[in-house]
């Protein structure tokens, strides 16, 4: 049973709450497929999708499955709105709840954010990406991947390559894979990959090849590199030198690996084409499982209920 | 939970489900055209018997499938936490079909509203036939079932209990009610 009228994480979520999203999320996958792709479960109901932070493919992923399920939906952008014109985050947000809407869809540049729209307002929250905090759809999306190629999430070597510091994906797919039996090393460079995350039950192993042995899932993670290089690593050619995912390095993982990115990627930097476009690569399922994924998130939050939260 | 009448057991399932196998039979010349359509959970069961039924005495198998209708449920806005969505599975075009959807207990008729719903999104079916183990009456929708294995006046305090072999390890039907 999924009672939450909100998704601000996966850290608080229990084991069972993720399975019953996961579950639900594999019965949404069939509407894609029908010919009529939809269903009336949210008819009447307003999703909003405020994005403070450009982003295509998260925002037509919700999108999409906010009209699958008959929601009507209004898309905000926090570069094209009266934000620029020196109208608060909150004076915004309440000129949006004035107009009745039933589901925030939130991606903001601030952690934290997604948990104070949700201390005010009196509407569901659903977390599309909080800074360096959690983008949990993303985690549960990539579950959802996972668990179809490989039948359980139990038993399975996780590592995570790149800049896990900055990666709020990396910090929800932590948070979730450790409530199933899995052994989950990171990798990157030094700056990238402070010691400190072994504090969340993790391994840390700076030497790609090492940390690669055995794997069953490697998840890449999206280096920015106008942001990074020059400060957290000398430079690409470095980068790509020690981290960069080649179809030889891929080799050291178990032979039946999956490999995850959560895009956009950077062909070239990150992982060479012949890894992204190669056979392990689940890349595009993880794009089709997403539209399911947010399905089932706002199908099962608008069922939600209040004395419960939090 | 109070136990007024056992209703129909095993056999007596059996048997209800054969005639209405033969009506279904009787009633579609062209049973290549026909195809079974369950609504979860029990529906899915009926109809699978209903389809080896058929198999058995005529010899053709009639395409199956399977129906959740829970995001067709005209009460999501009220029931509290979602119910477990399990997925629908049409492995068959319904467009010209003639199909036979089968559910377990015809009651106040807004499951078979919301089913009937859900096909109309797969296409245009030829015809749709209702087929009900139980009618137990109160009806808040115009809707009627074209074969029914045994019609039960209940009162609405009452409750109809149908017990499958495949979901709950015994065939029963009883009437129970709430103390």
């Amino acid at each position: 049973m999924f009672k939450r009228r909100h998704l601000i994480g996966i850290e608080d979520l229990k084991r069972e709450e993720i399975d019953h999203i996961l579950d639900t999320a594999d019965s949404m996958l069939e509407v894609s497929t029908r010919n009529v792709k939809k269903v009336p479960a949210l008819r009447g109901k307003t999703v909003v999708n405020l994005f403070f932070e450009n982003s295509t493919r998260t925002r037509i992923s919700f999108e999409l499955a906010a009209k699958r399920l008959s929601a009507d939906l209004l898309n905000f952008s926090g570069s094209s709105s009266s934000l620029s014109k020196g109208e608060t985050f909150r004076d915004t947000v309440q000129n949006i709840e004035a107009m009745h809407p039933d589901i925030f869809v939130i991606r903001h540049a601030a952690s934290g954010s997604a948990q104070y729209l949700s201390s005010f307002t009196k509407y569901s929250v659903v977390n599309a990406g909080d800074g360096a905090h959690e983008h949990p759809t993303q985690a549960l999306l990539d579950a959802l991947t996972i668990r179809q190629k490989k039948g359980s999430l139990d038993g399975l070597k996780v590592t995570i390559v790149g800049d896990v510091l900055h990666s709020r994906v990396a910090r929800s797919n932590i948070f979730l894979l450790r409530n199933y039996n899995t052994r989950i090393t990171l990798s990157g460079p030094v700056p990238l990959v402070p010691e400190e995350f072994k504090e969340l039950g993790v391994e840390v192993e700076y030497d790609l090849d090492k940390a690669l042995e055995g794997s069953d899932i490697v998840m890449m993670l999206r280096i920015q590199r106008e942001r990074l290089s020059g400060i957290f690593f000398p430079s690409l050619r470095e980068y790509r030198k020690y981290y960069q995912m080649t179809p030889e390095r891929m080799k050291r993982a178990d032979k039946n690996a999956l490999l995850l990115h959560p895009g956009p990627i950077n062909r070239g930097v990150e992982l060479m084409k012949e890894v992204a476009d190669g056979e392990q690569s689940v890349i595009l399922d993880q794009v089709t499982n997403g539209v399911a994924v947010r399905m089932a998130v706002l199908y099962l939050i608008s069922g939600g209920t209040n004395e419960l939260d939090h | 939970m109070k136990i007024k009448a056992k209703i129909m057991d095993s056999r007596k399932i059996a048997a209800a489900l054969k005639r209405l196998a033969m009506e279904v039979v009787e009633r579609n010349h062209d049973l290549k055209n026909t195809a079974i359509v369950g609504i979860r959970t029990r529906g899915v069961f009926l109809g699978e018997r209903i389809q080896k039924m058929i198999e058995k005495s005529e010899g053709v198998t009639l395409p199956l499938g399977i129906l959740d209708i829970t995001l067709y449920r005209d009460d999501l806005s009220t029931v509290g936490p979602h119910p477990l969505v399990k997925g629908t599975e049409i492995p068959f075009d319904v467009s010209g079909k003639d199909i036979i959807l089968v559910d377990d207990v015809l009651f106040s008729g807004r499951t078979v509203r919301a089913a009937l719903d859900s096909i109309v999104d797969f296409g245009r079916p030829n015809s749709i036939q209702l087929l009900v183990l139980i009618d137990r009456g109160h009806r808040e929708l115009p809707i009627q079932a074209d074969y029914v294995g045994k019609i039960l006046p209940t009162s609405r305090r009452e409750n109809v209990e149908l017990k499958l072999k495949e979901t709950d390890g015994a065939d029963e039907v009883r009437i129970v009610e709430e103390e």
